[in-house]
């Protein structure tokens, strides 16, 4: 019989070694369909290492990939900690960037240092305002904002495909539905020559900084996780718990939004429907990945790029879909929940204990 | 009370039981017999290892030596299988916890069936153990109406389900985690009196408690738990409340004492004050706390004590009267604000509006005050200084816990009240609102939380105590008043006032004398 027994706290280095455990863990199980889809294990892996790291190219595709996923984890991060439940970072994801392709597109001219950050504000600011319709439905009427925030991005994306084939339409996109191409000006410069990677990622690292700052040094980061643990004692200390979810939200919905800024102002130059392939949705497996650690969102959107950029590789070497990196990430998701629990509590196996003693 | 006789059979026997979690030895070599027909207490401070004890007994948790007897159908003891509450109930071995274990959308009936039934049966045999039960509640005394849902069950009730529970599956021995902690002084008075009732049949009972008088009352055998060992297992008969306090915390106890004290001009009033909805709602509550007088507040739970605590904690919206602070009119505050102006509130549900448990003891110690300049500058926090003020107080007040950085969780009740008295006391508040500021403490942590009320007192603040325990109001207040299905008797000087007179306005009879 196993049962399970409380544990104290548990040691940072020990969260972390499990985590890995957890990721190896998930990469072994993940290598019993491969042997069904009859491919050498090692030989599947070497080209996923390959196509993720082999060369700079491989390199800075899987940074460009992590880039976005760096922020929606935040975002997602830095709600659940809150306790805030927001699902629609796909939808802020949109709204960020419809914003700043709307200001980025000849709105507005000037030169970069004003057009780059009027971009970046805006659509950090659509971010936060889709978010801050749930939120004060949440805080006001106790709508459930898990509800709200997963049905908005549908709301959002619709809107998108609105624009994108009426008001915002590119008049010389030969009638494709994508926006005029952002301007020169108010792109995110590239951060390498040749190569997709850009300036994205040095906003998504100094927001991941930022966010490991704003929870543990300040008085918002300690309003914040007193909410998420205890919002009855939090009210009852005097904290505005009403203030600190619309902050949250607010903050959430803007990083979400600046994974939006990055995919169009840094990486496509235009706006598109399918610009996301779900970044928002990932940002929640990041962030759950990382056990809502804003640093941890960092290297777990660092592992799952490299999983998808270089399962995209290997696909294409061997013919096996690419769907495998679905499947990894979703294993790597299971053991690292499952792996929580040892993490929580002490297993033990108690076996019929006459067994025991007649084999002493 | 009169002891089975000598020759009763042992039903249950633990042998040498010792249990570690880590460093901590919660039991360490404790034998314990329980014989048919007997209610045995056991007495312990809160963290003295009982409940461990027990819910090793019943199979949740394994020893990590010593064993578990019962007494086989051959009339001689036999191993129960350790780590399994099923061995345990088919033992014959009931055990009803602190926290109930029913299924609140269920009616009583199904939840006392619950797992009895074999899943393959065709049809289930709900008749038989209709009739089963309608006469187990007819020789016990304890009635319930089997098909109410039990969240519309009294607590009291819940607890008759249990015991129930235990009852149609055959117990022989049943144990009772702190029966009385959720219990009016009128339930547990039942609860007693039906147990006595149930031991005179046979059964054998231990019941988990740190309340002396009931201990007293209703016990047969006193078994005594300090630091995981047992210090003392005496017959209740010939021993006084005095000693097993004394056993049971391990020094000598000073009570203590009111000084008499002349209170001074009104500090904190309420005049006509209306809040809450339903069952908890207060109407037309007025009263005048004075500077450097204790004002307690009885009534049984579940009168309007809640809601008025919220008020005062300014956590409610008051829909009708005012408050006032030394002369001026309040009007809506926040809690923020009552902190801010002088108030400090020790919450009724400690766990759950005193303290966030994953942070540490010192965020918790400084949460109140998070805003104030000690605590952050430009937004920033000053972890080394509240680190300082966290050591400090966790001197001052006698927190025990590892160190300042450990998660508030892991403390115990009693510790967990310490973090509420000292983070709300050391800014020397003007008025101090106490809920229930000692329900589920120990004697020892109970003592200090008195003690900590009447150095406020002392000090010229007003301290409201609302309160259930009758003792502890006469013991502390100079003014006593009675809040009954919502409304605030006037309050009275204590020396006017005996458990009599207090226990029928709690009951709803007003303020003259019945005869």
């Amino acid at each position: 019989m196993i049962r399970f027994e409380p544990r104290g706290p548990v040691a940072v280095s020990k969260v972390i070694s499990v985590t890995v455990a957890a990721a190896v863990a998930a990469l072994v199980l993940a290598a019993v369909p491969m042997l069904f889809a009859g491919l050498s294990v090692f030989e599947a892996y070497g080209l996923m290492i390959k196509g993720a790291f082999g060369s700079a190219f491989a390199f800075t595709e899987m940074l460009t990939r992590a880039t976005p996923l760096i922020l929606t984890g935040l975002a997602a991060a830095v709600a659940f900690r809150a306790k805030l439940w927001n699902i629609g970072a796909e939808g802020q994801l949109y709204a960020g960037a419809l914003a700043a392709v709307a200001v980025g597109t000849g709105l507005i001219s000037g030169p970069s240092f004003v057009l780059i950050p009027a971009v970046v504000l805006a659509g950090a600011l659509a971010g936060g305002l889709v978010m801050l319709g749930p939120t004060l439905l949440k805080t006001r009427l106790g709508v459930d904002e898990v509800v709200t925030t997963l049905l908005l991005n549908f709301v959002i994306l619709l809107f998108v495909q609105m624009m994108l084939e009426g008001p915002m339409k590119d008049p010389m996109g030969m009638g494709w539905p994508q926006s005029e191409p952002i301007l020169d000006e108010a792109a995110l410069p590239k951060l390498m020559d040749r190569m997709r990677i850009h300036w994205g990622l040095i906003i998504a690292l100094i927001s991941a900084l930022g966010v490991y700052f704003l929870l543990k040094r300040t008085v918002w980061g300690f309003e914040i996780r007193a909410v998420g643990e205890n919002a009855s004692a939090a009210r009852h200390a005097g904290i505005p718990v009403t203030a600190t979810f619309i902050r949250v939200g607010l903050l959430s919905g803007a990083l979400a939004g600046l994974a939006g800024v990055g995919e169009v102002a840094g990486l496509k130059g235009y706006l598109t429907a399918d610009l996301s392939p779900g970044f928002g949705y990932s940002g929640i497996v990041v962030a759950m990945l990382a056990g809502l650690s804003p640093i941890g969102v960092v290297f777990a959107a660092l592992f799952i790029a490299s999983i998808f950029v270089g399962a995209d590789s290997m696909s294409r070497a061997t013919g096996v879909s690419n769907y495998l990196a679905d499947l990894i990430v979703a294993m790597a998701l299971l053991c690292v929940l499952v792996s929580g629990l040892f993490l929580k509590f002490k297993i033990r196996f108690v076996g019929a204990p006459h067994a025991k003693e007649a084999s002493k | 009370m009169a002891p089975p006789a000598n020759d009763a059979l042992v039903l249950l026997r633990l042998e040498g039981i010792t249990k570690r979690f880590g460093a901590l030895t919660a039991n360490g070599d404790v034998s314990l017999d329980l014989r048919q027909g007997e209610i045995l207490a056991l007495l312990g401070e809160n963290g003295a290892g009982k409940t461990t004890l027990m819910i090793i007994l019943f199979g949740h948790y394994v020893a990590d030596e010593g064993q578990v007897l019962v007494l086989g159908p051959g009339g001689a003891l036999e191993e129960l299988e350790p780590g399994s509450p099923h061995a345990a109930l088919d033992a014959g071995i009931g055990m009803v916890h602190q926290h109930f274990t029913l299924a609140e959308n269920l009616s009583a009936f199904d939840n006392i069936l619950l797992g009895t039934e074999p899943l393959s049966a065709i049809k289930s045999a709900r008749l038989p153990a209709r009739k089963k039960l309608d006469e187990l509640m007819a020789r016990s005394g304890l009635v319930v109406n089997l098909d109410t849902r039990i969240s519309n069950l009294s607590v009291g009730e819940k607890q008759r389900v249990e015991i129930l529970k235990a009852l149609y599956r055959d117990a022989r021995g049943l144990v009772l985690d702190e029966p009385t902690a959720v219990l009016t002084p009128q339930e547990s008075k039942t609860l007693f009196a039906t147990l006595t009732k149930l031991a005179g049949d046979g059964l054998g009972i231990i019941f988990i408690s740190h309340k002396l008088a009931e201990v007293m009352a209703s016990s047969h055998r006193v078994a005594v738990l300090r630091g995981g060992r047992k210090v003392a297992d005496l017959p209740t008969e010939g021993s006084s409340q005095r000693q097993l306090a004394e056993l049971m915390v391990g020094y000598e106890i000073t009570e203590t004492v009111r000084e008499p004290g002349t209170p001074g001009a009104p500090l904190f009033v309420l005049t006509g004050v209306a809040a809450g909805h339903g069952r908890d709602a207060i109407s037309d509550v007025s009263l005048d706390l004075r500077a450097g007088e204790i004002l307690g507040i009885a009534g049984v739970s579940g009168n309007g004590q809640t809601t008025l605590a919220r008020v005062v904690s300014g956590l409610e919206t008051v829909s009708a009267g005012k408050l006032m602070l030394e002369g001026d009119e309040l009007g809506q505050v926040s809690a923020r604000q009552m902190i801010d102006i002088g108030l400090a509130r020790i919450p009724e549900d400690r766990h759950h509006d005193g303290i966030v448990g994953a942070m540490t003891v010192s965020e918790n110690l400084a949460i109140e005050g998070i805003r104030k300049p000690e605590n952050q500058r430009f937004g920033m926090l000053r972890f080394s200084a509240m680190r300082e003020r966290a050591k400090g107080l966790i001197k001052a007040y006698d927190i025990r816990c590892q160190s300042e950085a450990s998660p508030a969780r892991l403390l115990s009740g009693g510790n967990i009240q310490k973090i509420v008295l000292a983070r709300t006391l050391e800014t020397e508040p003007k008025v101090v609102l106490a809920a229930q500021p000692s329900r589920g403490l120990d004697v020892g942590a109970t003592s200090d939380v008195h003690k900590r009320l009447l150095a406020a007192r002392a000090r010229g603040a007003g301290v409201i105590l609302i309160s259930e325990d009758l003792d502890e109001l006469m013991r502390l207040s100079d003014r006593i008043a009675v809040i009954h299905r919502g409304h605030l008797s006037q309050a009275e000087p204590t020396e006017d006032l005996d458990r009599g007179k207090l226990g029928l306005r709690m009951a709803g009879h007003d303020g003259e004398e019945a005869a």
